[in-house]
């Protein structure tokens, strides 16, 4: 029934252009948060006692730690940042395409 | 050292799965604890009165699958925040906290990462292509039988594992709680679990997992901010004393030895992170939402609780060795230093009895009852609907199945799935289970993620590669699982393991991939080349959603 409208929807230059940044955008984050966090594992195996060092002499805030907690935050804002721009910008352009697709099989 | 650490790393896999912590050996039983069972009925009574509000709401298949795509996202947030937060993770990583220090953390970095790639990759068109269960989207271009067919065995062998090691760990839990009978506390689980879920179906499991997940992130702040205001406030001085107090002195802020062989660590992340994308109950959650940008909010939502969470349990952690750890009265014999009384998995209890009272722990302790209640349903929910959905309906009837009919084998097959329940629940108690929770996860990540991951993003994928896949990631699984020392010694009695590593995620996942490549890339029929044109339309639906299965219009 809307294989018509699918075929529409994929040719229209503006739908790659929306596949194209998405995917950029996803794999990008995605990546950024498999090698930090895979990097830091690494150090955890290899080099434990840098996770214990404190920050600065004497302080109780130690690497692993403030480390720890700034991938918690950094991590949770990149997903508020994916679902700014995905809940926005992308789904804007995907309803603009669908849209068209749909007015031109009527 | 190395095995105690193993052990616990398995019983905190549970953690993430919501496994009631599966404790070795038998429980002591305590004495009648009045104020957790009080407030655990009120808990019961509320549930109950909104299982018979979500029975009037559930008419359709639609609406018990997935409560009629209706649930906003930060009801699911909620929802899949209170699947992540379990009874053990609450218990057990307070108590890897409390006696390891920094591993606890480790481990609830690693539960966290997987959220966030979660999104990024698979959100979206989890939403777009999925009706009712994950198999949806691996049998959406494929052929329906046989891809149904391995995906319902995968999801129902992963369901019935966790169920063994929920129900296992709930009698304990409950026993040490609340001083019930453990055949009374997992017939009383499973009985709760199938008048849930029968009922009231998915809108029932939403809300009492959304009341749980309410109920657990203000008693855990409580007890949090009750226990800091000892130590004004002030993390520097919380760690200042808590190291100096400490067996472990500063060394307690560095990584034991739980990480310390880098192909455990890996596989260990791996396990977690892509175990999560394939377990059938956490991926359901996906399509009680109305469209993909409700499915990203539930995500972001859902991260936040879990973060701040796991923070707020690092920090009752490090108050209880202070709190706890000083107080004659949580030891056995008044022994400080000694055996904790109820073992060591008490330690968040006994914190919140120290700084609120016999009132905070029975709150707390209700919330752990609570806690497994809701991961069981969710569970059953999956399977059942792995049976009807994908078994019944599609295979057996060939979508020729009324929607009446559906509903009513979902329904027999949650009261199905209970009693299998309870019965190995009882048979299985003196067994450690903790393994089961290893096996479940290494199905999902081996099993169910490559095929589920494949069929969204590579055109190539066939009906021959995607069971090639999928059975060859299950059998490996299990094979690993099995020759690994958790089974081969601890369980069968053999002198040495066959598999040296307990985690089968980087050798199990690879080889799903490779056996789904290759027999796709050779497979020339007729039948593999429709397959594949068929991508281009199941593309642009994941893209845009157009086509999605939407809300149900009440």
């Amino acid at each position: 029934m809307s294989s018509s409208v699918y075929a529409r929807i994929r040719e229209n230059p503006k739908f790659q252009e929306l596949v194209a940044r998405r995917s950029r955008y996803s794999w990008a984050l995605s990546a950024i948060v498999v090698l930090v966090f895979y990097g830091f594992v690494m150090v955890v195996a290899f080099n434990p006692k840098l996770i214990g060092q404190p920050v600065a002499e004497g302080s109780m805030w130690t690497v692993g730690i403030v480390f720890g907690l700034l991938m918690f935050i950094c991590f949770w804002l990149m997903t508020a940042m994916y679902v700014h721009r995905a809940n926005g910008e992308f789904d804007n352009i995907s309803q603009d395409v669908v849209q068209a697709a749909w007015k031109e099989s009527q | 050292m190395r095995h105690l650490l193993t052990t616990l790393s398995l019983l905190l896999l549970s953690g993430l799965a919501h496994a009631g912590p599966a404790m070795e050996g038998a429980a002591e039983k305590q004495p009648l604890n009045m104020h957790a069972i009080a407030m655990f009925l009120v808990f019961v009574a509320m549930t109950m009165g909104i299982t018979y509000w979500a029975a009037s709401r559930t008419k359709s298949a639609a609406d018990f699958y997935t409560a009629g795509g209706g649930i906003t996202g930060f009801q699911n947030g909620l929802a899949i925040a209170g699947d992540y937060m379990s009874a053990a993770t609450l218990l057990g990583l307070t108590a890897m906290t409390y006696t390891q220090g920094y591993d606890g953390y480790l481990y609830m970095l690693a539960f966290f990462v997987g959220w966030p790639c979660i999104l990024f990759l698979m959100a979206d068109r989890l939403r777009n292509l999925g009706k009712f269960t994950f198999a949806d989207i691996t049998a959406y271009r494929l052929n329906q039988g046989k891809v149904r067919t391995m995906a319902a065995v995968s999801s129902l062998t992963v369901v019935c594992f966790y169920l063994i090691a929920q129900m296992v760990g709930a009698g304990q839990l409950i026993k040490l709680l609340f001083g019930l009978d453990y055949n009374i506390a997992v017939i009383a689980v499973g009985a709760l679990m199938m008048v849930y879920v029968t009922f009231g179906g998915m809108i029932a499991t939403t809300w009492v997992q959304i009341i749980k997940a309410c109920m657990l992130l203000f008693g855990g702040t409580l007890v949090m901010l009750l226990a800091l205001s000892q130590f004004d406030f002030s993390y520097t001085k919380l760690v200042a004393r808590a190291t100096e107090l400490h067996a472990k002195g500063f060394s307690l802020m560095t990584p034991g030895n739980l990480l310390s062989d880098p192909v455990t660590a890996i596989s260990l992340c791996m396990g977690l992170m892509f175990g999560t994308a394939g377990l059938p109950h956490i991926l359901m959650r996906f399509f009680t939402v109305t469209d993909a940008k409700e499915a990203r909010k539930s995500v972001l939502y859902a991260s936040g609780f879990v973060g701040y969470f796991f923070n707020v349990i690092f920090l009752m952690g490090l108050a209880a060795i202070l709190i706890v750890g000083q107080n004659p009265e949580f030891f056995e014999g008044g022994v400080v230093g000694g055996k904790l009384i109820g073992g060591g998995n008490m330690v968040v209890m006994h914190l919140a009895k120290a700084v609120g009272g016999n009132m905070l722990l029975g709150f707390l302790a209700a919330v752990a009852f609570a806690t497994i209640l809701a991961v069981v349903s969710g569970l059953a929910l999956a399977g059942a609907s792995a049976i009807s959905h994908d078994l019944y309906a599609r295979v057996i009837k060939k979508g020729s199945a009324t929607e009446a009919s559906e509903m009513r084998v979902s329904k027999i097959a949650t009261i199905g799935l209970g009693i299998v329940a309870i019965g190995l629940g009882i048979l299985f108690e003196k067994q450690n289970v903790a393994f089961m929770v290893g096996l479940a996860f290494g199905i999902a990540a081996a099993a169910n993620f490559p095929v589920l991951i494949l069929s969204m993003y590579w055109k190539g994928l066939t009906t021959k590669g995607a069971l090639a896949g999928g059975y060859a990631g299950l059998i490996s699984a299990v094979l690993l699982v099995v020759c690994s020392k958790s089974v081969w010694v601890n369980v069968l009695g053999n002198p040495a393991p066959l598999f040296p590593y307990e985690q089968p995620a980087i050798f199990a996942m690879p080889m799903a991939f490779l056996a789904a490549w290759l027999v796709s890339k050779m497979d020339g029929s007729a039948q593999a080349q429709a397959e594949m044109e068929a991508f281009e339309d199941q593309f642009v639906r994941a893209q845009t959603g157009y086509g999605a299965a939407g809300a149900a219009a009440h």
